[in-house]
């Protein structure tokens, strides 16, 4: 059993934004949000463009400094972790994913830095967590490929195992499966519960196809420029928060064990 | 998974990965048999006849013994050692940069180092006080000092490292300025504009055992904290946040590549003037050879460049002997057309 499992009733936060304002010039993204995420499950960010998703994370990952209130890791501000260490509990997918010229085993292994520093040096327990990673996003079979000769749904994934590689607690995932079919949307997302569950990872994501998002343990729902609320996915669909973020209704119909969404045209 | 699968599978991996090294190793090695043979060569060929070069060596002299030791090795080796400040400069550019035109000359290096060395020219020429001055700083210190000051003004327009296409297009403002500058000087005194022609083409025939000295030493200071910086370089290619994320100080990343950047190139321009394409091409000639990562391509293209710089001295003396061109005229042509050639494959494979 995982200790952050077993930690889940007393519930100290172990990423906590309080009161965070986020500005870019003239423009307020996030207006004194303030949010905890302890458990360990896989939880979705929703919300319409430009509501401050991709804002939110990167500010949870410390890669923005907010202009107020504080985001803090374990109890302890995230700017005064050093970044290796902060990078050992708290790991960022981008949205967009690069076309690198090294080989995915490389790319993959670069996951470790936060462990093997300047020099690169792999150490078993390096190797071990390379191949785990490349084995649980199923990168392992091009291992020796370089990254810009794979498709844009292999170079998520391969993104997605560097992530993995990185064995923190925290995962922080921007859109993990936009230019993805419908079939290795679903692979991600049990990648994603997976690593919740049986690994007992914290798991934040953004994914913009709500049937996928709402596949979640729970949500935070974001309307413009500020948090509609976070809680289970029954207690977002029984508030009808979604239609409260987006200014519209949304209807969300339950499928078997899922969620749907129903798209209507007006009139 | 079990242990002793993901054993066999890393196993796998480092074969693989192996293979890969030795063919790295086996490139490199076939840089510097290249570059020793070319060395042979360098010193048979000059102002003497071939016979006459292959008499000395059998026999040495006073005089065959000044030429060959005391102005063609400590050529031959200035003109290794400027290449590979040049493909050092190159690889690091377009790795920071992630821009396969990078070059060491982009952030207003050479520009400034052509001001510089005009300036001093003139100063010697216009009056002996200045002269005096001038003989003390040298045009080597001159050319490094305008290097140096190129760059600082760079990174002053674009207020730090943070962004790197305002680096790059501060770097070409500050270039064409001190350009339009130079070209300003030299226009009012012809007499410098002369002298200048050769270190602003590029040349090779004012390395002596000093500058060997010289560029040897800047050569080991930069390559090594190179290296050890390379690790760096890969997780740069996942962008600058990725690698932010996984706790990379970009910020002191740039900084001190960019301070290698520029004494790799201010020494290199200092000694040989403005030699241009080795910067350029010698990370290209490596990749398409090889696939390398970041620390194999900073170890591989000061190789390949040396050899590069090295085999187009030796053409410059060769073509129009015993008279010979200015090196830059011989890069220029080599690297123009290896691009050429680099342009059409990529065509064709599109």
């Amino acid at each position: 059993m995982n200790s952050v499992l077993q930690a889940r009733a007393p519930a100290t936060p172990v990423l906590s934004a309080h009161d965070i304002t986020v500005c870019f010039g003239p423009r307020t993204v996030l207006d004194s949000l303030s949010l905890d995420i302890t458990a360990a499950c896989w939880t979705s960010i929703i919300g319409p463009n430009g509501c401050g998703k991709s804002t939110l994370l990167k500010t949870l990952a410390g890669l923005i400094d907010p202009q107020g209130g504080t985001v803090a890791l374990e109890g302890r501000p995230l700017n005064a972790w050093p970044g290796r260490e902060r990078a050992k509990r708290v790991a960022w997918l981008p949205q967009s994913t690069m076309a690198s010229d090294l080989t995915v085993r490389d790319c993959v292994a670069l996951g470790r830095f936060p462990y093997t520093g300047w020099l690169g040096n792999t150490r078993f327990a390096d190797e071990e967590a390379i191949a785990r990673a490349l084995k649980a996003t199923g990168a392992a079979e091009w291992s020796a490929r370089r990254v810009s000769t794979l498709s844009g749904g292999e170079r998520q994934r391969v993104s997605l195992a560097r992530l993995l590689a990185v064995e923190a607690s925290i995962l922080l995932l921007d859109e993990p499966t936009t230019h993805l079919d419908p079939p290795h949307q679903i692979d991600i997302a049990s990648i994603l519960r997976q690593q919740a569950h049986r690994r007992g990872g914290i798991i934040v994501s953004a994914i913009h196809d709500m049937s996928v998002a709402l596949m979640a343990d729970r949500v935070i729902v974001m309307g413009p420029r500020s948090l509609v609320g976070h809680g289970t996915v029954s207690e977002a669909l029984e508030g009808d928060w979604l239609s409260r973020a987006f200014g519209t209704e949304i209807s969300i119909v339950r499928s078997g064990a899922s969620y749907v969404w129903q798209p209507r045209l007006p009139g | 998974m079990s242990t002793s699968r993901l054993i066999a599978a890393s196993e796998l991996h480092n074969s693989a990965q192996r293979d890969s090294n030795a063919r790295v190793t086996r490139w490199m090695l076939i840089y510097i048999v290249v570059a020793l043979a070319l060395a042979a060569m360098s010193l048979l060929v000059g102002t003497s006849s071939l016979r006459t070069s292959l008499e000395w060596l059998r026999s040495p002299a006073s005089i065959s013994e000044a030429v060959l030791w005391n102005i063609r090795l400590p050529r031959a080796l200035g003109a290794w050692l400027a290449g590979a400040l040049l493909g050092l400069g190159g690889a690091i550019a377009q790795n920071l940069f992630r821009n396969p035109l990078a070059e060491p000359y982009l952030l207003g290096s050479a520009s400034g180092a052509a001001l510089g060395v005009t300036v001093c020219l003139m100063a010697a020429d216009v009056s002996l006080s200045g002269l005096a001055w001038m003989g003390e700083l040298g045009v080597t210190g001159a050319a490094f000092v305008g290097a140096a000051a190129g760059i600082t003004l760079t990174l002053t327009l674009c207020r730090g490292v943070v962004q790197t296409a305002s680096l790059l297009l501060a770097g070409v403002v500050v270039a064409f300025l001190l350009s339009a500058i130079t070209s300003l000087l030299l226009l009012r005194s012809p007499d410098t504009w002369r002298a200048m022609q050769s270190f602003l083409l590029g040349t090779t025939g004012f390395l002596g055992w000093r500058s060997a000295g010289l560029l040897a030493f800047v050569f080991v200071i930069g390559l090594i904290p190179a290296v050890l910086l390379s690790r760096g370089l890969d997780t740069l290619t996942l962008g600058e946040d990725t690698a932010r994320s996984l706790g990379l100080p970009i910020g002191a990343l740039r900084v001190g590549l960019l301070a290698l950047l520029s004494l790799a190139t201010a020494a290199a321009v200092s000694q040989a003037g403005i030699v241009g394409f080795v910067g350029l091409v010698a990370p290209h000639l490596v990749r398409e050879s090889v696939h390398v990562n970041s620390r194999q391509l900073i170890i591989a293209a000061p190789l390949c460049g040396g050899v590069l710089l090295q085999a187009a001295d030796l053409a410059s003396r060769w073509i129009i002997r015993p008279s010979e061109l200015p090196v830059g005229i011989v890069t220029a042509c080599l690297g123009g057309a290896y691009l050429v050639v680099l342009l059409w494959r990529r065509a064709q494979r599109e």
